[in-house]
């Protein structure tokens, strides 16, 4: 009946003498100051307690069927080596706090240093902060970045961008201060449509986001893409949600980007019904003290040793309150950490061979799919390891009947592009074999006759 | 290698970039069962990258042993106390962990299709109705990923109620015993904030909130207890004289673990509470997260829940989008499920009974942690406290050691220091929570270090100057940190 007591560690003996050292009598003594009348009087309607033996039967009954995935839209199904899950459970790392002690806290500071310097090399940039909540709410304070920077009002984004980080966005602007500006994607190559981004910079423009590869999977092409929004004040955001892309693609800081806000899920984390996962932030030095978020400096200490500190600390809130750049504190520390040991297993080579084997597989989806009748690939522009095809038949139904064969096959697009009614957005990564590819393409084939 | 002067168990590690060779591998992959295509003749060369200039190239025992190190520097509650006031450290089961990582949990997409995911969503709804249970409130989100993104999503709510009413008010009443991110909330939701200060017992004086509260104003964000680790005594009559104006009472949940099965913050008035599953639900920090910050709402501001909201509609369960009035998403899936799974086996695992006890313990720990300090440390507010009690430097002064000092004293007998100099309302302060999970004999050992630490500020006042001395670093300069920050590591320095 007491499993419970296994938390807490105190006999009655124990109470007894502690309730006489504090000088009271009982333990209800102790909440004197609440009022009595708004004491409960009957205990909390709650399950349990159960044993673990119990506990585990009951979560077991909870858990989902594991079928073969052709889903991403935002979060990936990649190998998680087992060195990852192991280091991330020591328990010195995972039951710490926040570093505000950094003499008994460098493990957690050095992994965080680490993990700033792999994500400004990942994208390119100079400046990385310790982490956000996820790809979108970090975008979202790219967002409120360039707003504090500008003071201008319009943000430009590409519709091509996440439709939830877009609904994000959203959310966190104050309308009064700010409005989205929606650039269309070219329908033919699922582009963002650089001549309709044009038309619209002017002196109002804040910022320009465009996602890339973009939620079609398309690997937008970037190539002087900051000039006009530079010559017209902006700032450039470039976002992703696909990681794994830049073992290949040329980073954003390479061409002129201000900030860039991605998510790091595909780096060593769990699919886990979409949390928690690793909002990555970078921008360049100049705007340091516009930054949301945790950095973590280097320094000495009083002997001349390296060691490392959290710094800047004046943007936060715990220190400048309604003044702060943001009122993030909590963070996704070990999510950082579980990506910085992610990239070190896979290095300089095995980043870069990974994405290729993603574009490979995906080329390989994309080859087989387009050779099925009833199914067009719907976008002509290079993509990396996503892509949107239409079918003819109703989208529910041909994902229903692969669901019976054990597959889930692709992510119906009507939900977020009412044009896009007939599509499916398709993801493969290195964990879908050519026999699950072919297995699919079968499928889809029957199905679509 | 310059870095590598290793001593005892105290063994020095340089930074993963500064080791490592050309060539060498720490990684396996799926094999090439397709063809690998031509990068080069399938994308244009301005899209490629050259190298991942400076990424590391290590051996698997390299990483592990790097990363086994740096652990070893760290101090986690599975090393000992830590008395963090405000943070609630208490133990974090293992059990939770190993839930968190069944694969029907953790390897599942969240665009799975409803049908494969019922089991899920039926635990999110429990999960919500528990916590909704415990808070005295009709419904919960469990989409905000921490503390402070719950507290943003309330305050985005509380304007968008009153929007819906036809009103704009400018201000938002916090007190000055409030966490940091309170006012910073309020801000990014564009709201003025008006600093309420507490009285001589450490408590909100309801005739402040009469003077202050107003048509202007959009309600109050309040800490129950709060953070000197007193219960807001007048938080249901504040509620009334808030209510009576057209406000909204916003309750920061983060020292619930007071509270559970005693009061139900519901009961007192209050509309909106988030709660940190890290702290009171014994979900792990990770050293700065992932946490998770569900936000429990009353009926009223229901509709204005983000979306989208978890239906059940006969046996089954789903999620719903169509919500008119709804702030919008927060974030880009639901909630950081993988940290909901711990605090639902956390609730599970302890029951009604358990919960309660847990409060009551945790309560007990701090009031005799007070009574044990009470000789050698001030006490600014000596009387009964909930679960944190908060000391102050003031008897050390004249020996010119401070609160930092003590702090770090502390170290060096092998605890974790407790919150220092916050809440601000006290000088030098020392903020003490033990939680229910430490038994008498740490809470006697902490009572006798901290007391051997005041008597050696007396005697030996540079001991406390100088630490720590016990750990591979010594006080690090912050200044130097601050005033040309390095944030990375680049090849050249």
């Amino acid at each position: 009946m007491e499993d419970y007591l296994r938390y807490i560690p105190h006999t009655q003996k124990d109470v007894r003498e502690m309730l006489e050292a504090v000088g009271v009598r009982s333990i209800e003594d102790l909440f004197g100051s609440i009022p009595k009348e708004q004491r409960l009087s009957k205990p909390l309607d709650l399950p349990g307690p159960l044993s673990e033996p119990d506990l585990i039967r009951h979560v077991q009954g909870l858990e989902s069927p594991i079928l073969t995935s052709f889903i991403g839209g935002g979060a990936y199904h990649h190998f998680i080596p087992a060195v990852v899950s192991h280091l991330a459970s020591r328990s010195e790392f995972y039951t710490a706090y926040t570093p505000y002690q950094p003499e008994i806290s460098q493990g957690t500071l050095q992994a965080i240093f680490e993990y700033q310097t792999l994500m400004c090399q990942l994208t390119g940039m100079e400046v990385s902060n310790a982490s956000m909540y996820d790809g979108a709410s970090s975008l979202a304070e790219a967002v409120l970045m360039a707003h504090r920077i500008t003071g201008r009002k319009k943000i430009l984004v590409s519709e091509a961008i996440h439709p939830e980080y877009r609904k994000v966005i959203q959310t966190y602007i104050d309308p009064e201060e700010q409005e989205v500006v929606l650039i269309p994607y070219l329908k033919k190559e699922g582009r963002t449509n650089e001549k309709a981004l044009a038309q619209f910079l002017d002196q109002d423009v804040s910022a320009v986001i465009i996602q890339s590869p973009n939620f079609f999977g398309v690997i937008e092409d970037l190539k002087n893409i900051g000039e006009g929004v530079h010559k017209a004040g902006g700032l450039m955001i470039i976002c992703f949600s696909e990681a794994i892309a830049y073992g290949i693609l040329k980073p954003p800081g390479e061409m002129g980007v201000d900030i860039v806000a991605g998510e790091g899920q595909s780096l060593g984390i769990p699919l886990s019904f979409g949390g928690p996962y690793l909002g990555i932030f970078t921008t360049n030095e100049k705007f340091i003290r516009n930054m949301p978020g945790r950095l973590v400096g280097e320094t000495v200490d009083l002997e001349g040793k390296r060691g490392f500190v959290l710094t800047l600390a004046t943007r936060e809130q715990h220190i400048r309150r309604e003044k702060a750049t943001s009122n993030i504190c909590t963070n996704e520390g070990l999510c950082a950490l579980m990506a910085t040991v992610y990239l070190s297993c896979l290095g300089k080579k095995g980043l870069r061979e990974l994405a290729l084997m993603n574009l490979s597989k995906a080329e390989y989806a994309k080859k087989v799919a387009s050779r099925i009748k009833g199914c067009r690939l719907t976008f002509s522009s290079p993509t990396f390891n996503e892509f949107v095809m239409e079918i003819e038949g109703d989208p529910e139904n041909v994902l229903e009947r692969l669901r019976r064969e054990g597959i889930v096959g692709g992510l119906p697009l009507a939900r977020f592009y009412p044009e896009l009614n007939r599509h499916l957005l398709v993801t493969v990564t290195e964990m879908n074999t050519k026999e699950e590819m072919d297995r699919w393409a079968n499928v889809l084939e029957k199905v679509l006759k | 290698m310059k870095n590598r002067r290793d001593t005892g168990l105290i063994q020095n590690e340089p930074l993963i970039f500064e080791q490592g060779s050309e060539g060498r591998r720490g990684y396996s992959l799926p094999q090439w069962d397709i063809e690998e295509v031509e990068v080069n003749r399938l994308l244009p060369s301005h899209f490629l990258r050259k190298e991942l200039e400076g990424f590391p190239q290590l051996s698997e025992m390299d990483v592990v042993r790097h990363f086994t190190r740096l652990s070893q520097w760290n101090y986690g509650v599975d090393n000992g106390f830590y008395p963090l006031g405000s943070c609630t450290m208490k133990y974090n089961p293992k059990i939770n962990e190993e839930v968190a990582r069944m694969k029907g949990f953790a390897h599942i997409h969240p665009y799975q299709p409803e049908s494969l995911v019922q089991g899920i969503l039926k635990l999110m709804v429990e999960l919500g109705g528990f916590l909704s249970e415990i808070t005295g409130m009709d419904q919960a989100t469990l989409q905000p990923a921490a503390g402070a993104h719950g507290e943003l999503t309330g305050m985005m709510m509380i304007r968008a109620a009153l929007q819906a009413r036809g009103e704009k008010r400018k201000r938002v009443l916090v007190p000055d015993t409030a966490h940091g991110t309170n006012c910073s909330t309020s801000t990014v939701a564009s709201y003025q904030v008006v600093e309420i200060k507490s009285n001589e017992r450490g408590v909100i004086p309801p005739r402040k909130i009469e003077e202050l509260m107003d048509e202007e104003v959009a309600g109050i964000m309040v800490t129950n207890p709060n953070t000197l680790g007193f219960f807001e005594e007048h938080l249901a009559e504040i509620a009334e004289i808030v209510h009576r104006k057209g406000g909204f009472v916003y309750c920061d949940g983060a020292n619930l673990n007071a509270l559970m099965g005693i009061v139900k913050l519901g009961d007192l008035g209050v509309d909106m509470v988030h709660l940190n599953l890290h702290k009171t639900f014994s979900t792990p920090h990770g050293g700065g997260g992932p946490g998770s910050g569900p936000l429990a709402v009353k009926s009223e501001l229901a509709p204005f829940l983000p979306v989208p909201v978890i239906e059940k509609e006969g046996e089954t369960y789903r999620f719903n989008f169509d919500r008119p009035k709804s702030i919008g998403r927060i974030k880009a899936f639901y909630g950081n499920f993988g940290v909901a799974l711990k605090a639902y086996a956390y609730i599970f695992s302890m029951g009604a009974e358990g919960l309660k006890r847990a409060s009551e313990v945790a309560v007990l720990n701090a009031n005799y942690l007070m009574k044990g300090l009470k000789g050698s440390f001030n006490l600014p507010y000596d009387r009964p406290c909930m679960h944190e009690c908060v000391f102050t430097d003031r008897y050390q002064e004249k020996h010119h050691v401070s609160t930092l000092d003590i702090a770090k004293r502390l170290i060096d007998y092998g605890f974790h220091p407790p919150t220092i100099y916050f809440p601000l309302v006290v000088k030098g302060a020392l903020m003490m929570e033990p939680t229910e999970t430490e038994g008498k004999e740490e809470l006697d050992r902490f009572i006798e270090t901290m007391t051997a630490i005041a008597k050696e500020a007396e005697e030996n006042p540079d001991l406390l100057r100088q630490a720590p001395t016990k750990v591979k670093v010594r006080r690090l300069d912050e200044v130097r940190a601050a005033r040309k920050p390095k944030l990375r590591w680049s090849p050249n320095t």
